[in-house]
């Protein structure tokens, strides 16, 4: 079997605070193959921005305890030197953030800030480079990029703004794109173009992406793997058809009742989790989970669950018993559609 | 689209009253671009509504649908009265609001409500939640001041807070809780109409689910008629029973809920639905897709004819151009506008 592109292993990043020490991340592993596009879904808190933030190494190290591998090609980015990060961040690693309207500067013209993301890394002039630029603002489906370079972030539309930002971020061929909620700030129909321009250069460029998202429905129609985060910990990791179609975990449960659905008639009720997400200075005993789960037994309380591998790659952290979590999920959970 | 068969066609299954709650006819706001500081010149304006008739009934929900800049929370400020209307009318219960100025809407500001998209904006942060949601009783010297602590613990109460935690500021409680003392300001004079701007994008799922059943339940509870304006057409589809879409300023298509998911007329609103991605790999496969090329052109000139004809992958031309298209009736209820409308089934499958 080929080396994984990525690999984290137990990674943990702690933050210590006046209030007490914040566990953003608290064990998470997982693999990336070529080519794969992986989802993390969770709500806010529940880790997933912090976890590929590390990943890039954009967690000062000054502010927050890291602990665990995170290895790219083999190579472990906690421990590298600064020159290999900075020459695998933005060329083998780039990410695009939520939203577009910050992550460009409103000062400089948009053709100026790919070129400066360009030489960076790579020694070639800064007409090759512009050259360059607009071609990617070509790929991405900006029209008439010739004279769009020339424009400052303000005369772009949202939509356009992230496929800007998507162009800078492809411009170095990179093998991994991380993508922190790429459309959230989007109007659906421009999701959707942005979404299948993903699509469309991950299969051109041969590139892995992590796509991070609240949206199970982004998940359900553009990624292979899932994983999905609550607390700091992966709750669940599967392919797509486990996750939906076979779910072992119950926040997982509880995510797919809660969301209102466009395919269905219109249902009665939704189902809502109880409660709130849980502090992250202090995660409940046991499984974090355990306050809000209708199926929680004694032994969630005090003992932390590990994610147990039941087939292949799917993996759930929950101590209900495999025969039972089918059976609940196939009564209760899955729709009858 | 006449009146009389909007109210013989539009009323909501189950829901008695044929007289709308509010309505507005030919509405048109627009917003002057000026230069100059001193001389103010107007050198154009943004077409924000232009032409909007829409009722909403006693009892039922509304849904606003439609991407950025569509105008459809410049309607439903138009509808409260929070702007004056460029030209049209407004009706309220049947009486003519047009005109009116502070001192006459002052009596119907208690009937009409708005919950806001954004629980960290709309709440003094220097306030307590108690002043907050007792602040409508102060406004309107609705109840003496001894009985409104009671009334407000009632009323958070009500919408699942803890009513001990009145003397608690806004930071203290989570987004979700933030919304609940939204939503507990709005009921506190009992309106009759409420005004859901986005009421729960900026929460995550499972707290979204809490506040949707939230509106719903006391939806039942107190008879209440919501506009409920969201850009997740599958929330929306979850809440109305009548869904307007909106494209620039008008309305391109408005119907029955289920009737517009299943049975879309316009190419706009097939565009839009087929857009939204379904939480379900199986069935997302098979999902037909109307691609939009573009974004949504400005409002300050917008397209002539049809405005939705430069994105539209089923204009013709020259009619698409030059005609404006008239809101037709399609099925029970559901009204078009559009010279070539899709046929029936055209994006989902069933």
């Amino acid at each position: 079997m080929p080396e994984p592109l990525l690999q984290v292993k137990d990674l943990k990043v702690h933050f210590p605070t006046d209030d007490g020490l914040v566990k953003a991340v608290d064990g998470v592993s997982f693999t990336i193959e070529q080519g794969e596009t992986l989802g993390v879904v969770g709500e806010s808190g529940s880790g997933k921005s912090v976890t590929f933030l590390t990943v890039l190494g954009l967690i000062s190290k000054k502010e927050a305890r890291i602990q665990g591998e995170v290895l790219f090609r083999g190579e472990d980015l906690l421990r590298a030197p600064d020159d290999v990060l900075k020459s695998i961040r933005g060329k083998s690693i780039s990410m695009i953030f939520q939203d577009p309207m910050t992550s460009l500067h409103p000062f400089y013209k948009v053709g100026v800030q790919i070129v400066e993301a360009i030489r960076a890394h790579l020694d070639i002039s800064k007409g090759e480079a512009m050259a360059q630029a607009v071609e990617m603002l070509r790929r991405v489906g900006i029209s008439r990029p010739e004279e769009r370079v020339r424009q400052y972030p303000h005369e772009f539309s949202g939509g356009m703004r992230q496929r800007a930002m998507i162009a800078m971020a492809l411009s170095l061929n990179p093998d991994l794109l991380i993508a922190d909620e790429p459309t959230t700030a989007l109007d659906v129909t421009v999701q959707a173009q942005i979404l299948d321009l993903i699509d469309r250069l991950k299969e051109e460029f041969s590139a892995s992406v992590v796509m991070i998202t609240h949206d199970l429905g982004v998940v359900a129609e553009h990624c292979d793997d899932i994983m999905v985060m609550y607390a700091g910990k992966p709750a669940e990791y599967g392919t797509r058809q486990e996750v939906y179609y076979d779910s072992h975990h119950p926040y997982t449960w509880g995510l797919l009742q809660s969301i209102t659905r466009i395919d269905l008639p219109r249902t009665e009720r939704l189902r809502p989790i109880k409660g709130l997400p849980p502090s992250l200075i202090f995660v409940p005993s046991g499984c974090p989970f355990h306050p809000r789960c209708p199926y929680v037994m004694d032994v969630c309380k005090v003992e932390v669950p590990q994610l147990v591998t039941s087939n292949g790659r799917h993996a759930s952290a929950c101590h209900l018993s495999l025969s039972e979590k089918e059976r609940i999920f196939h009564n209760d959970v899955a729709v009858q559609a | 689209m006449s009146a009389t068969e909007v109210a013989t066609e539009l009323i909501p299954s189950g829901i008695g009253e044929r007289e709308p709650l509010v309505k507005l006819v030919g509405a048109k706001k627009h917003f002057p671009i000026t230069r100059g500081i001193i001389f103010q010149k107007k050198i154009g304006q943004v077409h924000a509504v232009d032409g909007v008739d829409l009722e909403v009934y006693p009892g039922e929900t509304l849904g606003l649908v439609g991407e950025t800049g569509c105008g459809k929370s410049t309607t439903a400020r138009l509808m409260t009265k929070l702007y004056d209307l460029t030209e049209g009318q407004v009706f309220f219960d049947g009486v003519d609001i047009t005109k009116f100025n502070r001192n006459q809407m002052r009596p119907l500001r208690r009937e009409i409500q708005m919950i806001f998209q954004d629980p960290y904006a709309s709440l003094n942060p220097r306030k307590t939640v108690g002043t907050i949601i007792g602040v409508p009783f102060r406004v309107h010297g609705t109840l003496s001041k001894s009985k409104i602590k009671s009334e407000v613990q009632e009323l958070m109460e009500l919408v699942g807070l803890n009513p001990e935690h009145y003397n608690r500021y806004p930071h203290e409680f989570s987004g979700g809780q933030r919304q609940r003392i939204g939503v507990a300001r709005s009921l506190a004079l009992r309106p009759r109409l409420i005004v859901c701007d986005e009421p729960v994008s900026a929460l995550d799922v499972s707290i979204q689910a809490q506040i949707l059943n939230l509106l719903e339940d006391l939806q039942e509870e107190f008879h209440l008629t919501y506009v409920f304006i969201a850009h997740d057409l599958s929330v929306v589809k979850h809440m109305s029973d009548r869904v307007a879409v909106m494209y620039l300023g008008k309305i391109a298509e408005i119907a029955p809920g289920d009737t517009l998911y299943e049975n879309p007329k316009h190419p706009y609103t097939g565009a839009l639905l087929s857009a939204v991605p379904i939480p379900d790999p199986n069935l997302a496969a098979q999902k037909k897709r109307i691609v939009l090329e573009g974004d949504v052109p400005s409002p300050i000139d917008p397209p002539s004819g049809c405005r939705f004809h430069p994105r539209c992958p089923r204009a013709q031309f020259p009619t698409c151009r030059e005609v404006e298209p008239e809101l037709t009736r399609h099925h029970r209820g559901q009204f078009a506008a559009c010279h070539f409308p899709l046929e029936d089934r055209a994006v989902i499958e069933s």
